[in-house]
């Protein structure tokens, strides 16, 4: 990490994009925004535009992947060439593998896959536009995307990252504080089994400083898991009402 | 793509063995739940190398080679010198390790080695600037997984540090447009020693330095990296299960706690090298 360039809070304690530091950037998602795949979603968090996809329980492919007790789980994290100030080549980084690994770990514990053993649950996450935390609010997406495709989850997944920027833990980093800050945790959470499904972290922060991050975060989880219900609830809620109209107007021509 | 892997079958007896014992607050090895398999480090095998490590942990073999070598700078660092970590799990250490490219636990382990190094500012790279801009110094990390009896990224990331420790390097100097190399050799600057601790959950009981016996059954684990000065300077969580935050907190605690015991045996190894 390089040495702060520019000041990242300010003499009133506000951040470059004037936010305190436990506030979260605005978040939007929106599920079933896909046409082919059996469940989507997208999000935007911060500056961060993310579509998640999921095919499956389908078969396993290659065959010899399948599990005889459960489904195996895949997951593709991958960033667009234009999702970046300097074009990323569109091959597969080692970044990119790593978090493949660790976000499909951190979804996998949420799924019931013993309910579908011999098929492949494979999960899809594009960024977009990245704007720092994108595996965080990739895989609060991709979440999303399980549900939608109808695959029995013990528990929606959210997720955020806490950084460390001027010598303060602040909240959810925008791209900016995750490249000068001096120290990024993220962190996935389930809020009702209250357990932590993906932690990391890199740079520096005492014992005292990780408990509180390790607080914030959690926190966030709790409030990002609540926006999550709620736009499932604006898709499945309006899809009832359409199937309730529907009903109704059948009954009264009839 | 990232896929569950297929672990190899293991007995439900063995399963159970392992946890019920840990019940009883013991382990398949008798050690304590927070102890450590008998560390041994050797140093400067590998003469061709500018530092090279053996370290055992248990039955688990990793060694490490370090190369210098002049190289160009990224150009978002151009006053630094470049780290560069690769993780090569060579065929024979596992009956579960193939020949081919890198796959996501090679990827991971080397990521996670890299992160300790780099986040703990380990290597002083700005000290390791030839000519800003054109040319630096580049040191090559490469960890060679032997013999797999568990824990590898802690063992892996042992001999990284004790290789790192004891690497010489030529002197460098620009003279107008050339680079010139001294015959003497200088120590590679270094900072920091960081030290990654690797708990595991099973059956929720925490253990640390899970031998393979125990990552065969484990839910998950999650490595914790301190430096020189007990700050955290990284951390990685693998595996399906999950942690409460009081166990992640313990985890932190007790990584301090043991990474300062590993450090002194570590400077041990390595002191005067």
């Amino acid at each position: 990490m390089s040495k702060p360039e520019i000041k990242l809070i300010d003499e009133n304690g506000l951040r470059v994009d004037g936010r305190r530091l436990d506030e979260l950037r605005p978040i939007k998602m929106e599920v079933g925004v896909l046409d082919k795949a059996d469940g989507s979603a997208y999000i935007e968090h911060g500056r961060n535009r993310i579509i998640a996809a999921v095919y499956g329980p389908r078969e396993a492919h290659p065959k010899h992947i399948a599990l005889a007790d459960r489904a195996v789980i895949k997951c593709r994290y991958h960033m667009a060439p234009f999702s970046v100030e300097e074009r990323k080549s569109p091959a597969p980084s080692r970044r990119e593998l790593e978090l493949s690994k660790v976000i499909r770990e951190s979804l996998e514990t949420s799924v019931m896959s013993e309910l579908y053993p011999r098929t492949s649950i494979d999960i899809f996450i594009e960024i977009l536009q990245s704007d720092g935390g994108s595996r965080c609010a990739g895989i609060t997406a991709a979440s999303l995307a399980l549900a939608d495709a109808g695959i029995p989850l013990k528990e929606i997944v959210a997720a955020c990252a806490v950084c460390k920027v001027d010598g303060k833990i602040a909240l959810d980093p925008s791209d900016i504080e995750d490249k000068q800050g001096e120290a990024d945790l993220p962190v996935a959470f389930m809020p009702k089994s209250g357990v932590i499904t993906l932690i990391q972290m890199d740079g520096s922060l005492t014992e005292e400083e990780f408990n509180r991050a390790l607080d914030i975060g959690i926190a966030a989880c709790k409030k990002i898991n609540e926006m999550q219900i709620e736009a499932l609830k604006r898709k499945y809620v309006s899809v009832k009402e359409q199937a309730e109209d529907r009903h109704e107007s059948q009954e009264a021509s009839a | 793509m990232s896929t569950t892997p297929q672990l190899p079958p293991i007995g439900k007896i063995e399963q159970r063995g392992v946890a019920d014992l840990l019940a009883k607050g013991r382990r398949i090895d008798e050690r304590k739940l927070t102890d450590y398999r008998e560390l041994k480090i050797e140093t400067g095998l590998i003469q061709k190398a500018d530092g090279s490590a053996m370290v055992h942990l248990g039955k688990t073999k990793v060694m490490t080679g370090i190369k210098i070598q002049l190289g160009q700078p990224f150009p978002d660092t151009p006053n630094q010198g470049v780290l560069t970590v690769n993780a090569e799990l060579v065929p024979f250490a596992s009956p579960t390790f193939e020949p081919g490219p890198p796959s996501e636990t090679a990827i991971e382990l080397a990521r996670v080695v890299d992160r300790g190094i780099r986040e703990s500012k380990a290597i002083a790279l700005d000290a390791l600037c030839v000519d800003p801009g054109k040319k630096v110094v580049v040191v090559f990390v490469d960890v060679y997984v032997l013999d797999h009896d568990g824990n590898l990224i802690d063992t892996s990331a042992i001999s990284a540090l004790a290789a790192l420790l004891t690497s010489k390097m030529k002197r460098y100097e620009i003279k107008g447009e050339e680079v010139r190399t001294s015959d003497e050799l200088v120590a590679l600057p270094i900072k920091s020693e960081p030290v990654p601790v690797t708990a595991a959950k099973i059956d929720g009981h925490i253990i640390v330095d899970p031998c393979l016996e125990e990552e065969l059954v484990m839910s998950s684990r999650l490595t914790v990296t301190t430096d020189r000065d007990g700050n955290i300077c990284a951390m990685q969580k693998g595996g399906l299960g999950t942690f409460t935050d009081q166990e992640v907190r313990q985890a932190v605690r007790t990584a301090i706690e043991k990474g300062k015991e590993i450090r002194e045996v570590i400077r041990g190894a390595t002191v005067g090298r």
